[in-house]
Formats: C-alpha cells, structure tokens, sequence
C-alpha cells in the first residue's frame, strides 16, 4: 500500500492530539499528566513536568493567566479545573530541594539578551541550557525587578528570586543597571555577539523594526525582538514566556544555519483536533480554597486533579469490541498494519489484528473524521493475499464453504413454474438456505403468489467470504457468475433477503436493481397465520451490513409494530449498530474476540432479540439469547416462552443447503435431481452432542469424518488405542489432516473424538 | 472425549494394518515449506504414524501459526 495512503488513514486518528489544555497554553504545559500524577499525590512527578515547559514555576504559578482553563472541558460539566492553583501546590510542596539544572555542553556563540521581562528571562533561559553564552542585560538593580512592580500583590519577592536563581546555575553573565532607552537598535548592532534578543521593546521602540510573529527575527540580521509585557496592558505572561520561548529556538535555528521558518506550526497556542465526549460525565464543581488559606493542602489539590476527565477520544474504542481487544486506538495500529505490510522478514504481529476487523464501519459513524479502519483491513488483507502473504488458515473454512455454496449441489437458477421469463428474483442468500429452508421456502411461495411476472428463484452466495477475506479474484469470479445468470434470466429485480447480499451488490454490481423482502412484505401486506407464536416486546439488532440502509431499518420496525410488538431500541442500532461477530470473518480468524462480540451485544438487553440476518440470529441463539429471525415472527413461530433455539451447525448447514435445493426442485419444479452422493454421504456416524460441539470448534464437518473413515477402512490403514479399544485414523482430503477415533456401532460408526492439523505427514509415512 | 491429557506417551497403539505395536521413530513433518523432525510414534514396518490430540492441538498449532505469521 502506497504510503500516502497510510498516511490518510493514520492522519485521520486524532487520538494522539494534545488536550485542549495543552493546545491553549503557549508553551504547552502537559495539564493531563501533570493532573494524573497530582491525583495520585505525586507532587514532584507533577512539578518536573510542570517544569519541563515552565522555565518559572514559582512565578508563573502565582500570575499565569491561565488560558488553559477556558479551554477544560470539565467546564463543559461543572467547573474548569483550577490548574493554576494545583500548579502552585506542585511548586509549594518540592521547594525545599529543587533539582540543579545542566546545561548543554558549551558552544563558542555569545547571545545578549535585553530586558528582564518574562520574555528576556526565558530566552535567556532557553538559551543558556542549550550550551550558548547569555548575557542578560537589565535596566533595574536587581533582576526581575519589573516583574515585582508589575506584579507587587500577587508576587511574593521570594518566589522571583527562587526561581531566577536557576539562571545563575546556567551560567547566565548578568549586567544590571543598563538603561535600555530610545535607541536600542544601535545597542543591537553594537553588542559584540552573534545574535541579539530585545524583549520588553515598549512601542516606541517597537516602531524602529519590522518583526516576524513566527520567528521574531528583524530585518537586521542576528536581531530578534518582542513587545513589552506588562499588567496594565493586560498582556498575557504566559504569553511572554511562549515570546522568550520562540526568540530563543529562532536564535538557536540562526547560530546553527538552519530555517527560521520550518515546522513552527504548533509553537504557542492552536486549536487541537482531539475530540472528547462529555457524554456521562457527572458535573462537579471546583474544590473550594479554604478561605484562611492562599494555596490547596495536598488532599484538597488531589481531590481538585481527580476532577480532570483526562481527555482523550476512543470514541470508536468504546463502542467496538475488536479495538477494544488489541489494547490501543487506531493510529496505534494503522502504524502496525503499515510496519506488518511493509517488513519481509520476521513474524507479521499484526495479522491476527488484520484479520480480527469485521470490516463493520461502526468505527467510521463514531468517528468525528470519519476514519474507518476496516477499509484500511480490507485493503490490507488484499494486499497481504496478493503477495502471498495471508495466514492460510484464517479464511480456509469460510471460502471452502463459500465454494459449496456455489457448487453444483447448491446453486439453482430458475424462472417461476410456469413462466418463460422473470420480472423478479428471489435471491435468499446462502445463510439463510442454511439457517432456516423452511422460510425459504414460504418467503419464495408468498412472492410467487404475491407479485406478477414471475418471480424466478436463485440459490448461492453472494461471494462475501471471498471479498471479506480479501480475495479479490475469486470475489470478482463470484460476481461475474452471479452477473451472467441474472442477465440470462432477463435481468430482473433481484429480492434480497439478506444485508450482506445487498451491501455487495449495490456495492459491484451497481446495475442490478435490487429490493429488499421485506421492503416487498410491507408493500403486499403481511400473511395471515394461524395461531401465531409472537413475543410482546423485541429489542431489534439491525445487521452491521444494513448500517447505511436507513429506509430499510425503518421497514423492518413498521413490519414489527404491525405484528403487534413493542420495539425496544438497542444503545447503539440503526446506522450505529453492532457486528454479531461473524463480518469480515472475524469469528474464523478470531474466534475468542467472536465470542467477546456476541457476549458484549446480547448482554445489551434483557428483552428478546428480533435479526433480520440468519447469521446474526444463530450467532446469538448460539450463546443462548433467544433471538428470533424476522421471518420467525412473520411467521409466527416465535415463541418467547421456549429457550434460544440454536441454529444448524457447519455440516447441518451445507445439508440444508443441498435439502433445499432438491426439495424446490422437485416440489416445484417436478424434477428429479442426481444425488452426486460420495459412498461416504450416506455413512451413518452416531455423533453424542459434546463431540459435535468439538466439530463446530474446531471447524470439522460430518463429511470430513466421513471421508478419514471411508479412507481407513477402505485401506486398512488405522491405528488402535489398546486402552480404550478405539480406532484412529487420518487422513487429508484439503489442506487440513483429520483424525477421528472411532468404533464401527449399528452398521455406521460410533465418533469419540476428532481434530486436525495443518501440517504435513510425509506421504512415506502414511 | 475419551483421551485425556498427558496421557498420549503411555499409550499402547497399534498399526491395524500390519498388526504390530508402533514405536517412536522419526517422522519429518512440514508446512508453508518448512521440515520439522519430530519423534512420533511410528509404525515400524508400514510407517503409519500416531500425532496425539495434545500435540494437534497444542505444540503443533502454535508452530503452525507461527510459520503462517513468518
């Protein structure tokens, strides 16, 4: 994958953003983990980070003006957090032993700094700890002088003196008693150094230069300049230590003949993109100052950092179990796929992440940016088969199904009995032919009887498992067999019972006019049944595929009220519903997380679940939710007082499939079909339950077992287990090894156990 | 499922085939082009061999998907 396309997806995450504090301060305090630490009462953790961008915590502490707090998003619930105050109790409680700062190791330049202002003490700061030689020139007797006028209430002198001291650690040469007057240009072009900064020009003074608001610098070369900052004007100081900041990093830039102007973007306050939800978060006020005190005690300042909501996004994290799994955020693995994709040798850590997405899009509708990252794992997967480098075994089973599906044993396409031509056709999808023939069968006869110009019949699949899996060859081989037929049956209107179908249709095969079934069972009325099985009150699971089918949603809750049941609505449906576990084939290349995806979806609600997808139906009848099929109720066959009725297993599946077509074929059709039966098909096997549920685990069908018996007994080559007295034998029919113990029983086979590898006997040892 | 775990060393099994009791020989196993040699027990006379449902499911499928992943 090109790297600009990565590049589109990971720019689209925006987790990784600065706070909304953060952005807003100039100098970019990190208030998040400053706030986490003071929470968990590590005061001096607090202050170095604090520190890290705050050259003077004392004195900024005191008179900082604080536009981080007009920024908190606490303030949306509740009050802003009091970060000025906390800073201060960070800086009370590690005055006693403040770390001595290093400087870089020294360079020959020499940089005069003019004016003791918060802007000329920063630079002078910044400068010195970078190695260069500062020289700070102030018009006062002592330093910081201007800050204790400016400043007399709020400013104890102590707090200055503390914190100016640093600059005598750096090694700061310090010129008092310098009267910066009118003409500070000749002072700039006189100093003997390699780069001057006049902070605290007064405006006067300002008018003498042009000065760059990116970098400060003048129109005389090595001379930088900034505005004087003080109270009466309001300035910010904050804003003062950002000028002395960025006077400092151009000075820097220029000694080391690099650009001025070069990825500054992000220097003093912007706007973040970081979105953080306040949705569920309790308002709370400001933990009130005690009035007799000018600070927080300790309990009272963590009590006030536990009030931060520690922004951050995951807003697709929290509604998806999948990127919940992996422990990170989408840029967190857009990073990962990209190396995954990219690295020839050595484990490829990110299949199983690849693999895992049921490429569901719930990502893309939470996102405020819409980034949706199963775009990025269907394109990946391709990528990833293209090369040769896709796990075999992650979509092995699905496309071997998908193939029986399309096999001649399953596929069927006819006009109505009766009928030379088609105006509609019925295309049930191959899980629901699987899940439940029966309303196959009925849907197909109430069309036939319902609507005119004959409704042909197509039975397969649709070829998802190869789109999801990443085959884009056998997918396109798919469609274009799905394609021919249909063009030969006079292109109808296809009637599609299933989402899926539907998503992939609309999505490659544009010119198909489809309709949805049961956009047809609302248009024509809905059947009358005769002592109808239908529960009060069902909470609807709209499939993940019909995601952008708002109408079709919309349909499916008129059918439901229509029956006479009261819609209870899952927290996320519709355009925001969840997968059940099995899109994208997740549940073959996952099945742990599978099983974590249902669980999280069934446990929504109480109430029963109605699906409009067979697979959605199973997958949680499966893990005994009672969830009914649209059709169930249509057809009045729910009942809510029996427990969840587990669909069909793998192997009850493809007979059900093969069923069906022979039952339509000769009940509607008055053709007779060819068995194309194997001898092993008609092999009877005893299978108790719990070896069944060993075979839907591990993906082993009937007829696999079949096949190993058939193969054993016809060769005679078979182990036996002297201990339990059972046979054991392999064999490979795919690329799978399948091992069944058994016991000849009643003219069939008795199976104890079963299960596979993907590794090779060599053929001279079998 | 009548095989616990641990158990496959003690097992007596036996070829049908040839009717003798096999014996741990070397097998080569491989996939995704890579050989593996294994001891397995192994019939001595036809080659049968016996992979237990621990090895399958254990050691052997964290070795398949590690080759997978390469």
């Amino acid at each position: 994958m090109d790297h600009k396309k990565i590049m589109e997806f990971e720019e689209k995450c925006i987790q990784e953003h600065p706070p909304a504090c953060n952005a807003t301060c100039p100098v970019h305090v990190d208030v998040r983990s400053m706030l986490a630490e003071i929470k968990a009462g590590r005061f001096t953790e607090a202050f170095h980070i604090y520190r890290k961008s705050v050259p003077w915590p004392g004195i900024i502490s005191h008179i900082c003006d604080q536009p981080c707090r007009s920024a908190c998003k606490r303030g949306e619930a509740g009050d802003a957090i009091a970060i000025a105050a906390l800073e201060k109790v960070c800086v009370q409680q590690v005055a006693a032993s403040l770390p001595k700062l290093t400087p870089a190791p020294e360079k020959p330049q020499q940089v005069a700094v003019l004016g003791d202002g918060l802007a000329g003490l920063t630079a002078a700061h910044d400068l010195a700890k970078k190695g260069y030689r500062v020289t700070l020139c102030a018009a006062g007797s002592t330093l910081g002088e201007s800050l204790n006028q400016n400043w007399a209430d709020a400013l104890p002198e102590s707090v200055i003196a503390q914190d100016l001291a640093v600059l005598e650690q750096l090694g700061v040469t310090i010129q008092l008693n310098i009267p910066l007057g009118q003409d500070v240009f000749l002072i700039a072009v006189s100093e003997d150094c390699d780069a001057v900064f006049l902070s605290d020009l007064c405006p006067e003074q300002l008018a003498q230069f042009t000065i760059d608001p990116v970098t400060l610098s003048t129109e005389q070369k090595g001379v930088f300049a900034a505005g004087i900052v003080d109270k009466g004007r309001a300035v910010s100081p904050i804003g003062a230590v950002a000028d002395g900041r960025r006077a400092a990093i151009s000075i820097d830039r220029y000694l080391q003949g690099v650009s001025l102007t070069a990825a500054r973007e992000n220097e003093g306050a912007f706007q973040t993109r970081l979105f953080t939800s306040i949705v569920g978060v309790e308002p709370l006020p400001v933990v009130p100052l005690d009035p007799n005190r000018s600070v927080y005690s300790k309990e009272e300042a963590m009590q006030e950092a536990a009030r931060c909501i520690q922004c951050q996004c995951l807003e697709c994290v929290k509604v998806c179990q999948y990127l919940t799994h992996f422990k990170g955020y989408p840029k967190k693995y857009i990073r990962q796929i990209n190396h995954n994709l990219k690295m020839i040798k050595g484990r490829h850590e990110a299949n199983t992440l690849i693999n895992s997405c049921s490429l569901c899009g719930l990502c893309q509708e939470v996102c405020p940016e819409g980034l949706h990252l199963g775009e990025l794992c269907g394109l990946a997967r391709q990528e990833m088969v293209s090369k040769g480098k896709m796990p075999p075994s992650a979509h092995d089973f699905p496309l071997r199904d998908m193939e029986f599906s399309n096999g001649e044993q399953c596929v069927l396409t006819r006009h109505q009995p009766g009928h030379t031509s088609s105006s509609h056709l019925f295309f049930p999808g191959c899980q629901l032919s699987a899940s439940a023939p029966n309303h196959v069968e009925r849907a197909y006869a109430y069309l036939t009887e319902r609507l005119s110009g004959g409704v042909g019949l197509m039975l397969r699949c649709c070829g998802a498992p190869a789109e999801w899996s990443g085959r884009t060859e056998v997918f396109d081989g798919e469609l274009q067999q799905t394609k021919a037929q249909w063009e030969e049956m006079g292109r109808p209107r296809l009637i599609l019972a299933c989402s899926t179908c539907s998503q992939m249709f609309k999505k490659h095969l544009p010119e198909m006019e489809t309709v949805s079934l049961w956009e047809l069972y609302d248009q024509y009325g809905l059947p009358e049944v005769a002592g109808a099985e239908r529960p009060a009150r069902v909470a609807v699971h709209d499939a993940c595929t019909s995601r952008q089918e708002e109408e079709l949603q919309e349909r499916v809750r008129k059918i439901l009220r229509e029956l006479g049941c009261q819609i209870e609505e899952l927290p996320t449906s519709r355009a925001k519903t969840e997968c059940c576990g099995y899109g994208g084939l997740m549940k073959f290349a996952n099945q742990g997380l599978a099983d974590d995806v249902m669980k999280r979806r069934i446990n929504q609600s109480p109430a029963d679940y109605v699906a409009y997808c067979a697979i959605c139906r199973d997958n949680f009848a499966g893990k005994g939710k009672r969830t009914y099929h649209l059709l169930d109720l249509i057809y009045g066959e729910a009942n809510p007082a029996a427990p969840a009725r587990r669909g069909p297993g793998y192997s009850q599946r493809r007979e059900n499939r093969v069923r069906l077509k022979n039952k339509l074929l000769k009940e509607l059709w008055g053709e007779k079909t060819v068995p194309g039966e194997n001898s092993f098909a008609t092999m009877k096997l005893w299978i108790a339950e719990d070896v069944q549920e060993v075979m839907e685990q591990r993906l082993i069908l009937v007829e696999d077992i079949q096949k190993v018996i058939e193969h054993a007994e016809r060769t005679g080559k078979k182990l036996l287990n002297h201990d339990s007295g059972h046979y054991l034998a392999y064999y490979r029919p795919v690329s799978v090894t399948y091992w069944v113990e058994y016991q000849p029983e009643n003219e069939g086979f008795r199976i104890y156990n079963t299960y596979s590898h993907r590794m090779e006997i060599p053929p001279g040892d079998e | 499922m009548s095989q616990g775990k641990g158990q496959g060393a003690e097992k007596v099994i036996e070829c049908m085939k040839c009717g003798i009791v096999m014996e741990p020989g070397n097998v080569e196993v491989t996939y995704l082009n890579s050989k593996f040699p294994i001891q397995l027990p192994k019939c001595p006379q036809c080659g049968l061999v016996y992979i237990p449902e621990e090895l399958a499911t254990g050691k052997m499928l964290e070795v398949e998907k590690a080759l997978e992943d390469k």
